[in-house]
């Protein structure tokens, strides 16, 4: 079992990079996931939470999520303590930043990676967007997805332009974090 | 031929089903906390991947009512409802019951004022338990979706005419995606035929339909509502081999029993909790404890015989819930205790755990807390938060 806990701000896609991601390891990789925003009222640019569990096998358990193997952080103004919480030994902070340093100190057993996807999204998408691109960070930084079933999860959810755009986008921050094309 | 599989949420999983059940009339009001089935189904009704007519009402009260009007004159209804919703249309669901109208509701399970809060428990639908209607707790959205598509058969049976309300625990099973098989539009149609009733306004077959019934009749007709309610059993067994046969999924009846043959410690509950009692079981199981599950799926017709064959040889039973009533102990409880004194079938400990309540996290660290609970001598309290 995978556990992932994304942290954004309302309007920033931090849920949607959530279910994205469970379309792509559900439909395109036969494996089984839960994926739910933090509950709660929604409200444009207050911090919001996705989470997803990921399983070989039917996930039963729909407790909260307080272990987790993964997190990623869409806006460094959420970098706090907190957003280490649960965070396992051996687990990744991926964390869009354009700076060179985190604002954290970060423990021993934590991987800490940091990416300016917000210039990324800037130049293929025209906007400050970086749910998808966190996600191609995450199939070139971790086994949890493959770059193929993002890219398809990201063609089957959007459309026209704004799939491809997505898409590229995805593809080049997956480059730009040393992921492989195989 | 196959359906296609999707990632969906509950609500979204029970709007698809909606649509396959081919309703004709859809009322619904947006009043916080709704949920987004009828966002959904209202944007299915404009692109016309559903033809039904979309009653925006201005109030719940009104959105049952209107379900009610329309299913008087022959029609297949649906509505979505939640909370502090369905408590307004507590006047309604009596009309609908006591009229013999089928019609089939979604509820999201969400705790009631005050304190204001949106999140799940289920105190809204078990407050309303002896309203005449079916009621049916659901774990995933499959079975959501599967729900909605077995409601309809079974709420329209000559035997039952009687609505049926379909339970989802708010947000958890509402608001979380998941992998969901969507069944082809012609196996449902197979399955479920167009709605014909005899009770209905009827130019050419003039009946009396919601009339008044005074002292001398009046219990006679209720008399046959509690016979119908009963007789939903059956026919919800025969639903669900029928859509088996058919969609290759087999649901249990009204609960279901995980490792009760021979389990000396149960615990009893329903909805989605269950599926975090599942893997401790297990777990539990695989360390050579003998533990076991029952998942109450319905509450009415409440499975009455099922309960007392599961857990007749345990010796320590707990029953967990996400309600209460107030100043004596769990509904759930209150139900399963007077189902095993009637059989004389008592198990030496048998306790009512309270949790959940106005969305409280129940986690697998609880759970397994309970069990060990259950296995300590102490009687305790009559209700024992968790």
């Amino acid at each position: 079992m995978i556990e992932i806990r994304f942290h954004g701000r309302g309007g920033q896609g931090a849920f949607t990079a959530a279910r994205l991601l469970g379309v792509a390891v559900t439909r395109f990789d036969n494996r089984y996931a839960l994926a739910f925003p933090s509950f709660g009222p929604e409200r444009r640019g207050s911090p919001v939470l996705g989470f997803i569990r990921i399983d070989d096998r039917k996930i039963a358990d729909r407790s909260s999520i307080t272990r987790c193997d993964v997190v990623v952080v869409l806006d460094d103004t959420l970098l706090e303590p907190l957003v280490l919480s649960g965070l396992q030994a051996g687990g990744l902070l991926l964390v869009n930043t354009v700076s060179n340093e985190l604002p954290l100190s970060i423990p021993d057993h934590v991987r800490a990676v940091h990416v300016d996807a917000t210039a990324l999204a800037r130049q293929y998408l025209g906007r400050p967007i970086t749910n998808t691109a966190m996600l191609g960070a995450l199939a070139a930084l971790s086994e949890v997805v493959t770059l193929q079933s993002l890219l398809a999860a990201v063609r089957h959810e959007m459309k026209g332009s704004t799939a491809e755009k997505n898409a590229e986008l995805l593809e080049m921050t997956y480059r730009a974090l040393g992921g492989q094309i195989t | 031929m196959l359906g296609q599989k999707a990632f969906l949420s509950g609500n979204e999983a029970v709007a698809a089903g909606v649509r396959l059940a081919r309703p004709h009339v859809i009322a619904a009001y947006p009043i916080t906390p709704q949920t987004t089935v009828i966002e959904r189904l209202a944007e299915m009704v404009e692109d016309e991947s559903l033809k039904a007519e979309y009653l925006h009402v201005e109030s719940e009260h009104s959105a049952l009512s209107a379900c009610i009007g329309a299913s008087a004159v022959g029609a297949r209804t649906f509505t979505a409802t939640s909370s502090q919703g369905l408590l307004y249309m507590a006047e309604c669901l009596h009309y609908a019951s006591g009229g013999r109208f089928p019609v089939v509701m979604m509820n999201a399970n969400r705790s009631l004022a005050l304190p204001w809060n949106i999140y799940g428990d289920q105190r809204d639908s078990l407050s309303l338990l002896d309203c005449g209607w079916i009621q049916v707790y659901a774990e995933d959205a499959q079975e959501s979706l599967d729900l909605i598509i077995q409601g309809y058969a079974v709420a329209e049976h000559s035997d039952v005419l009687t609505p049926m309300m379909i339970n989802l625990d708010g947000f958890v099973i509402t608001h979380t995606y998941e992998l969901v098989s969507l069944p082809a539009q012609q196996d449902v149609d197979a399955f479920l035929p167009p709605f014909r009733t005899v009770n209905k306004m009827d130019l050419d077959h003039p009946m009396s339909l919601a009339f008044t019934a005074g002292p001398a009749y009046n219990q006679a007709f209720k008399q046959l509502q509690h016979q119908a309610v009963l007789a939903a059993s059956k026919v919800i067994l025969e639903t669900e081999e029928r859509f088996g046969q058919l969609f290759g999924r087999y649901y249990p009846g009204l609960l279901e029993t995980l490792f009760c043959d021979d389990a000396e410690t149960i615990l009893v509950t329903l909805g989605s909790v269950a599926g975090t009692v599942r893997p401790v079981v297990e777990r539990l199981r695989s360390l050579g404890e003998r533990v076991g599950l029952v998942r109450i799926r319905y509450m009415r017709p409440f499975p009455e015989a099922e309960i007392r064959k599961a857990l007749s040889g345990a010796k320590a039973v707990g029953v967990l819930e996400k309600d209460i009533s107030f100043g004596y102990e769990g509904t759930v409880f209150t139900n399963v205790n007077s189902a095993l004194m009637r059989a004389k079938v008592m198990p030496p400990r048998l306790l009512n755990f309270v949790g959940g309540l106005g969305g409280k996290d129940i986690s697998a660290i609880d759970i397994e807390r309970l069990f060990l609970r259950l296995k300590s001598p102490d009687d305790g309290e009559t209700v024992e938060f968790i």
